[in-house]
This record gives structure tokens, sequence and C-alpha cells, in this order.
């Protein structure tokens, strides 16, 4: 019997004790940290986003399938969040916005994290192609892939135009619910896509004006950090304007109808005075309040936006059938 | 390993196996969703 056994045999009898360091080693994570680890809220997001895809694309999927698609999505999205938080477990600690995430309180080790990113990745990835489609699997895997890779790991820490390009990952799900449904994506799919894209960068630069300081202390060289306030308000300010122009898209190419026209059009005029009043209120308080003002409201702008075209095009329809109207 | 972490241990172990179950009955679902009606069509 070698040592090593007699060692292990010996600590059974001592019923296992685990060092008084074992915190390093992991295993004394909640079933909770791991739910945070999926970074719940941006998940909703994708989920709600990827939702409205399916509904709109034309076409049919078996309402079963159709929840697995959409769980895969979601499960992608958490496990490309996991794994965000793997990378970035350095920064985090030493932002005030992010040092209560799992791996900076200690609750969870960064190696935990990236086990259990790289296994819901894999497992989401290969449950959508053999039950859903491998069009859609390769789209989902490319969107953590692009995330992790592409965002997290490159364009983050190097660039002021990370989230403009990064921006791409979230923007990913409505196409791949599109895809899950008929197979390819097309102009309309890219639309939604497009909204997304260009909703992002506003959205996130609202929140760095009021969070520059924590993005300075890490070096994270965004926009507010690197170009200054200034430049960032007119970056809004623009972005603002070309979001709303691009938010008629599914109209225009007639995957949307005028009810949606009409609310793009309401909502995108509120983003812009949002938008316009962070551009011209550049003092104290009233600059802070205008970014989180524009921060908070392109939430609900885009949530709307959507929700709008679920309702014009998915539900309406639906219960029009089903009346007999 | 404190109570505490023998508590969060057994709560994570709990949910891992929900997780498990579901995806059986999820396979198993999917299974039946994609066969259709063919899943009785075998030969005794």
């Amino acid at each position: 019997m070698s040592d090593v056994t007699v060692d292990i045999a010996a600590e059974a009898q001592q019923g296992w004790q685990v060092p008084a360091d074992a915190a390093h080693l992991g295993g004394r994570g909640s079933v909770d940290d791991y739910w945070k680890l999926m970074k719940p809220r941006v998940m909703s997001l994708a989920i709600f986003t990827a939702a409205v895809g399916m509904m709109v694309a034309p076409g049919s999927i078996h309402p079963v399938l159709g929840l697995v698609a959409i769980l895969c999505i979601a499960v992608g999205a958490g496990a490309a969040g996991a794994l965000n938080m793997w990378y970035d477990a350095d920064i985090d600690a030493a932002m005030q916005r992010t040092a209560k995430r799992p791996i900076p309180r200690g609750n969870l080790t960064a190696g935990e994290a990236l086990g259990f990113g790289a296994i819901l990745s894999f497992g989401s990835v290969i449950v959508m192609g053999l039950a859903v489609g491998w069009a859609a699997a390769a789209l989902l895997a490319g969107s953590i892939a692009f995330y992790l890779f592409i965002y997290t790991m490159w364009l983050k820490r190097s660039t002021p135009q990370n989230i403009v390009i990064g921006g791409a990952a979230g923007a990913f799900p409505p196409v791949i619910g599109w895809v899950a449904v008929t197979g390819s994506a097309d102009w309309a799919s890219l639309a939604l896509f497009a909204i997304i894209f260009m909703w992002t960068p506003p959205h996130f630069w609202a929140l760095a004006l009021y969070k520059t300081g924590d993005y300075e202390r890490v070096s994270v060289p965004m926009l507010p950090v690197v170009a200054g306030a200034a430049e960032t308000r007119r970056q809004i300010w623009l972005y603002s304007l070309a979001l709303v122009p691009v938010s008629l898209l599914p109209w225009a190419l007639g995957a949307a109808g005028a009810v949606y026209a009409v609310s793009a059009t309401v909502l995108g005029a509120v983003f812009l005075l949002d938008a316009w009043r962070v551009y011209t209120r550049r003092e104290n308080a009233a600059a802070d309040r205008a970014a989180r003002k524009l921060f908070k409201y392109s939430i609900w702008y885009l949530f709307l936006l959507f929700a709008v075209l679920l309702v014009e095009q998915g539900i309406w329809p639906a219960l029009a059938r089903g009346l007999g109207v | 390993m404190d109570d505490d972490d023998l508590a969060r241990r057994r709560k994570r172990s709990i949910a891992i196996a929900l997780v498990l179950g579901a995806l059986v009955v999820l396979f198993y679902v999917i299974t039946i969703v994609h066969m259709g009606p063919g899943v009785m069509n075998r030969p005794l």
C-alpha cells in the first residue's frame, strides 16, 4: 500500500477533514452564486429578444422545440456571462459596480467559473444542434466565442471601441431565435441585430459616464476614460440619431407593421430627447442625472420596442386566428 | 468545513440532481417530438 493510500485512509477515518484554507480550492459556492455567475439580467434580455426573433420569423417551430431553443440561448448567454466573470475577476474586484460578484467576494474560485461556463457553453450548443438545428447551434457557439474571445479577452481592455464591436455579441439572440425557426438568417433578422447593435453604445456609454472612476481605476479604456466626457456625450448623441432610423428597418423590410412603426418613432423620439439632455447638461448633478436617466430609459426602450414587435407580429395574429377575426 | 459549507454543498447537490432529472425529461420529450407517431412504428 503506498503512502498516499495510507494518508487517504487515515483522513477517511477522521471524517475527511478539509484544510482551513480550502476556500482557495473551491467547493463553497451556493446555488445563488452560480445563478449570479450567469448574469440573470443580461440573460433575461437575451431570452426576450430571442423569443421575439422566433415569433416574428416567417414559418413555425414545434412549441417544445421553440422552448428548447430559448432554453439553449438562455444557458448559452449565462455561460458567456460566467466565462466573462472568470476572465475579468481581477478587474471586477477593483470596480465598485462588480466587486460583489461571486468571484471577487471569494464565494467561488475563478476555476469554478471557468468550468461552469465551459460546460454550459458546450451543453447549450450541443443540445441546440441536436434538438433544433446546427445553423442555430453554430450561431450560438459563435456568439459565445465572440463575447469571450473578441470582446472580453481582446477588445474590452484594448480599445474605446470595445462595446461598439463587442455589442454584436448581445445582438445575436434574436437572429439565433429567427434561425431556429427558419434555418437561415435573412435581412429582417439582421435588422433586429442592427437595432441592438446600434442601441448598445449609447446604453453602455450612458452608464460609463457616471461610472467613469470605476473604469479608470482598472485601466479599461472606456470612451469617457480615453476621450473624455464631452466626446462621449457627442458619440451618444450621434449613435442615438442613427438608432432611430435603424429601429424602423423591420417595418421598411416588411417584417413589422404600422403599429410598430409608430411605436418605434415615439420611443425613438423619447430616446433622442434623453440623449440630447445628456449632450447638453454637462454640469455636476444634472449631468449625472441625465446619464442615469438615459441608461434606465434605454433598457425600457429596447424592451418596449421588441414587445410591440412581439404583440403585433406574434401574439395578435395568433389571437386573431384563434378568434376567427 | 463548517455547517454553512455543508448546507451549501447539500443545496448544490440537490440543484444538480434536479437539473439532471430535468435534462432526462427534456431529452425524452425532444425524442418524442422528433419521432412523432413514428415512435410507435417499430418491429416487435
